[in-house]
């Protein structure tokens, strides 16, 4: 029993700080850790200095362009890259659809899409949630039907995230309704300027327009762009979801939102003294802070029991479901720590350049819609209830 | 990093795990924790026979272990059995003695089993906080004798010699003035009045009235403060434990009763519950493995890791104990049912050492110090 990172492991994260100083624009960091609006072209910004580095697709092993690392080593890699206020990596891509292609794609679809991937050609999103399929996934009803070389695909995708942005969409399309539900679904590639294909934005209550909904209208997609086999998408779909969970308990950026919690509550008053120093403040700061704690250590345990980074589904689900209820709270406790300045909400302070001149604390701006926009954590990637009959059925193997 | 203990400690772990299991079902350990004495010297013999002891205390000190993983594996074993005999008092006075040095029979003869040494130090007013000693010591160099009550000391009766704080100097609430002191169980003006614990075997209030003692330390809190350290890493891998044995027995219960013709874990309700049962106790391992891994580290990690852990296992504890017994409905209520005691044990651990609140300003008052 050691809960010590090797000397190696050690020199290594000393090797991801020193590129994190030298090579993460403090433009972008400062960004990220104020809570300001990133654009695409930040995100692209950020994902092509990683790639320079080989570094992008931390996940993937190096025949396809990863860095080959062990699961301490993404795992240090993502928590540095958190405390340093790095912009998130777009995950639908390098660690959604890039080990579904390993796995699954033809040698042709791995040649043609995985350096696309590295090099940020294409911007995918995911194809999955409709309408009537969100938990209930599988009774997806977007269909696609074979004319010759094509699929003609109807339907409809929602809660399509950055879609806006995107070249490409992978998405579940249900080919065959014999049979169970799950055994007629495929798994497709579509170029999002195929003609019938029309985005719009859903605004979030934060104002945001994050997602959207995507229309199919008599598309026609190459029949070589189907991944694997017709009708089995759903194991794909399913193997997709349980690949890359070593990040899932985002144990990293929630480190880095409690310093910033734990900053704002040394700064605000109550009483005369810091709120830091307030019992009941302090008392629900320390209730998440050793949550997070006792987290670090439970992520660390399903990282090294796991092989390839694919821990059993009932662990991967306790992950998702304390990691974005830690996260959660301590976006709810930094609301909370605003006192009545979390209700001003001028939305242009969030870009850029802004200069106009704050309201309240300078820090005050993003971090109530900061809270709302993080109530999707519990929601999306499998709601947290569906996660927590993933963990009883899985233990109770009924 | 890694999440496996050392072949020696497994093997102690399969060692200590076959002989309860096969020594100390259920049906004995209710039998020796309702007997008189509240605990068995035939079972603590042989037990300490099998090294259980010596694993608690390092090489130097005459055993062969000592560490925060080797006490988990012993107590992750006792808890899984709902062992009554006293390991944690013999852990607890054996640290401090080898702490405070000088001692080496005694200690080798508590290592041994032949001698059992408690731990007494908290009061009825103490409430958890290490520095609230009212009990007094008087007079100095060769003769001490000491005034004062010590409250719900575990088998306590048991005792042939006893470890007792009291003040030197200071008043209550100083970590200044605190000393350890040595005495016998026969010793003059000692009076015990023994009990029975709600979770099984017995304790004790101590009350001292002018009792010769022999000094063991006068500058005793960091002491009091590492040795209770190494109680909360007993007790929080004995309450996981417990917790194990409950998810175990709640996930068969869910599987095989039924009602309105299907198994009751086919049921959104109580899958739910039982999932944040789960997830809960994986929380709480992790905070005791936690604890373990600094208790011998430096103090504010230590002591954070401590409280964090005790704390966690406040908490968690409770909600596996009430859950388990909900789950299972009527029968969970029921003294036939281990689980019912099983629960007690969970619950009263919480009562040991510092409950989830007074750990959790613990916790605080030391982040903000460090």
């Amino acid at each position: 029993m050691d809960l010590r990172f090797t000397p190696e492991e050690e020199a290594f994260r000393t090797e991801v700080r020193t590129f994190l100083q030298d090579k993460l624009p403090a433009r972008l960091a400062d960004k990220v850790r104020t809570g300001k609006r990133l654009t695409k072209q930040d995100l692209e910004e950020w994902h092509a200095i990683l790639n320079a580095r080989g570094w992008f697709a931390h996940h993937w092993p190096k025949d396809h362009g990863g860095p080959g690392w062990s699961v301490a080593q993404a795992h240090i890699f993502d928590i540095e890259t958190a405390l340093a206020h790095a912009p998130r990596i777009i995950p639908f891509g390098v660690s959604m659809l890039g080990p579904v292609l390993m796995k699954y794609g033809s040698d042709a679809q791995k040649k043609h899409w995985l350096p696309r991937i590295l090099d940020g050609t294409d911007w995918w999103c995911q194809g999955y949630s409709e309408p009537g399929a969100g938990s209930d996934l599988a009774s997806l009803k977007t269909s696609a039907v074979r004319d010759g070389d094509h699929y003609v695909v109807n339907g409809q995708k929602t809660w399509t995230t950055l879609g806006q942005y995107a070249d490409m969409i992978f998405c579940l399309v249900r080919t065959s309704t014999e049979g169970k539900k799950q055994e007629g679904i495929s798994f497709l590639l579509i170029d999002m300027k195929t003609p019938g294909i029309e985005v719009r934005p859903i605004i979030l209550l934060d104002g945001e327009h994050e997602v959207n909904e995507v229309f199919f209208t008599d598309v026609r997609v190459p029949v070589e762009n189907l991944v694997g086999e017709e009708n089995k998408g759903w194991t794909y779909a399913k193997y997709l979801l349980t690949y890359e969970r070593s990040n899932i308990a985002g144990v990293g950026s929630s480190m880095a939102a409690l310093d910033h919690l734990k900053r704002i509550a040394a700064t605000q008053r109550k009483g005369g003294r810091p709120l830091a120093e307030n019992p009941l403040f302090a008392a629900r700061i320390a209730r998440v802070e050793i949550d997070l704690e006792n987290m670090k250590t439970t992520n660390l345990r399903v990282l090294a029991a796991a092989t390839h980074g694919a821990p059993p589904l009932e662990q991967g689900a306790m992950l998702k479901i304390r990691g974005t209820e830690i996260r959660q709270e301590i976006t709810s406790l930094t609301r909370r720590a605003l006192g009545p300045y979390a209700q001003p909400f001028v939305s242009e302070a969030l870009d850029e350049g802004y200069n106009g001149e704050p309201v309240g604390p300078d820090y005050a701006a993003p971090v109530a819609a900061d809270y709302f926009n993080n109530r999707k954590l519990s929601i999306f990637g499998g709601s947290n209830e569906v996660q927590r009959e993933i963990i009883t059925k899985a233990l109770l193997e009924l | 990093m890694d999440f496996h203990h050392s072949a020696d400690r497994q093997m102690l772990a399969d060692t200590l795990g076959r002989y309860l299991q096969q020594r100390y079902p259920i049906e004995t350990r209710h039998r020796i924790g309702a007997s008189d004495a509240g605990w068995s010297r035939e079972q603590w013999t042989a037990l300490a026979g099998l090294g259980v002891v010596g694993a608690l205390f390092a090489e130097a000190s005459g055993g062969f272990g000592g560490t925060g993983f080797d006490i988990a594996v012993v107590f992750e074993q006792l808890g899984r059995a709902l062992v009554v005999e006293p390991f944690l008092g013999t852990l607890m006075a054996g640290r401090a003695l080898a702490r405070a040095g000088g001692h080496e029979t005694l200690l080798g003869e508590a290592i041994a089993g032949t001698t059992l040494v408690a731990f007494a130090h908290e009061e009825p007013q103490s409430r958890y906080d290490l520095a609230e000693v009212e009990t007094r010591a008087a007079g100095s160099g060769d003769g001490w004798t000491l005034t004062g009550h010590k409250a719900v000391v575990p088998q306590v009766e048991a005792a042939d010699r006893i470890l007792v704080s009291a003040r030197i100097a200071g008043a209550p609430g100083d970590e200044a003035g605190i000393g350890l002191f040595l005495v016998d169980r026969a010793a003059p003006g000692l009076a015990i009045r023994g009990y029975p614990l709600i979770d099984g075997g017995r304790g004790g209030e101590l009350a001292l009235e002018a009792t010769p003692a022999t000094l063991i330390s006068d500058d005793a809190y960091p002491l009091i403060e590492e040795t209770v350290a190494a109680g909360i890493v007993a007790l929080a891998l004995e309450a996981v434990a417990v917790m194990d044995v409950l998810k175990a027995a709640t996930l068969d219960y869910l599987r095989t009763r039924k009602q309105f013709g299907v198994p009751i874990g086919k049921f959104q309700a109580l899958q739910h519950r039982m999932a944040t049962v789960a997830l809960e106790i994986e929380q709480a391992r992790s905070a005791a493995i936690n604890a373990a891994d600094a208790l011998d580290g430096d103090r504010t990690k230590r002591e954070r890791a401590v409280s964090a852990a005790k704390y966690t296992i406040g908490r968690a504890g409770t909600l596996a104990a009430e859950e388990a017994i909900q789950m299972h409905g009527g029968i969970g209520m029921t003294w036939e049912l281990p689980l019912s005691h099983f629960a007690k044990r969970l619950t009263m651990i919480g009562h040991q050492l510092g409950d989830e609140d007074h750990h959790l300003g613990r916790y605080i008052a030391l982040g903000r110090a460090a």
